[in-house]
């Protein structure tokens, strides 16, 4: 993707508890050990955290299973951790590096868990389901008219994997990662053909004479 | 789908965000720095170019950030 990447951070001086934690992490012995424990303590503050944000989501799991998903969630960013510590540049603090591979990896795991068992729809479920509560007869005619142009830009613009992804993610509401696990991909794969497919729909409605944001071409451009 | 959702909605999910962006992997790798420039008040969209144009596109990155930036600055307000 093109954003920019010049203002990516250099390596800067660490402050003084940055230090200590690499310096520990990277010891050897007893040091070492009980620098792991606190690091699996300041992992599990993360992961217990995401678990008690998305718990109101999750009204079918009980506190044993979420006690499982925070602590299998921070044995996991453990491991990412320790695997990535000459990653660590000092850009932020170390808790702050350390608590987003908890998130990560609690998030992943909920999100995976929540769609258990569920198929994951790959197709539209249906474009007549959007609400034209509301509207006027001249706003539902338009509503028709963006539904179809939409429909025929999705199906004539993008390869069927791109139809796929698009519609799993953007329209149903897959997350990504539960896809990427269906799909035996990784995020940052599906991201990219997602991507891609949204600047083709948007290349296709403008060549159709509509603005970027669907709305018809004498209306918004 | 349990509520009939609205088309304004889909279509900004379906087209995404205009802007250019970064990917997942280098929005993971540059989250921590963000969400303490975010929280110190600085200008983090100016240190990391096309980051909130994927949080707005990805919803799993966009969890993810609102998580970390829910985390340390609630640490901080302590």
């Amino acid at each position: 993707m093109s954003a920019t990447r010049t203002n990516q951070a250099a390596a800067q001086p660490l402050d003084p508890d940055s230090r200590a934690w690499l310096r520990d992490l990277r010891g050897e012995g007893a040091a070492r050990d009980e620098a792991i424990s606190r690091l699996h303590e300041l992992l599990l503050r993360a992961t217990r955290f995401e678990v008690a944000r998305r718990r109101p989501t999750l009204p079918h799991l009980r506190g044993n299973d979420l006690d499982d998903i925070a602590n299998q969630a921070a044995d996991d960013a453990l491991m990412s951790v320790l695997g990535r510590l000459d990653s660590f540049r000092g850009a932020s603090r170390f808790s702050t590096w350390v608590y987003k591979f908890g998130l990560l990896e609690a998030a992943v795991k909920l999100r995976r868990r929540a769609w258990q068992g569920r198929e994951v729809p790959l197709e539209p479920e249906s474009w007549s389901l959007f609400s034209s509560a509301g509207l006027g007869p001249q706003e539902k005619a338009e509503q028709s008219q963006l539904l179809a142009v939409l429909q025929e830009a999705v199906d004539a613009a993008l390869t069927p994997h791109q139809r796929r992804v698009l519609v799993a993610v953007a329209l149903n509401g897959v997350p990504i990662d539960v896809l990427a696990e269906r799909m035996g991909t990784n995020r940052g794969a599906l991201y990219k053909t997602l991507h891609d497919a949204r600047r083709k729909l948007r290349r296709h409605l403008e060549d159709s004479g509509h603005a970027p944001d669907g709305r018809l071409g004498e209306e918004g451009a | 789908m349990t509520e009939r959702p609205d088309l304004k909605q889909a279509l900004g999910r379906l087209l995404g965000p205009s802007e250019p962006e970064v990917g997942c992997d280098e929005c993971f790798a540059e989250l921590d720095r963000y969400v303490e420039l975010e929280l110190a008040g600085g200008d983090a969209d100016a240190a990391v170019p096309g980051l909130r144009a994927h949080l707005d596109g990805c919803p799993a990155c966009r969890e993810e950030h609102e998580s970390l930036r829910a985390l340390v600055g609630g640490e901080q307000a302590l």
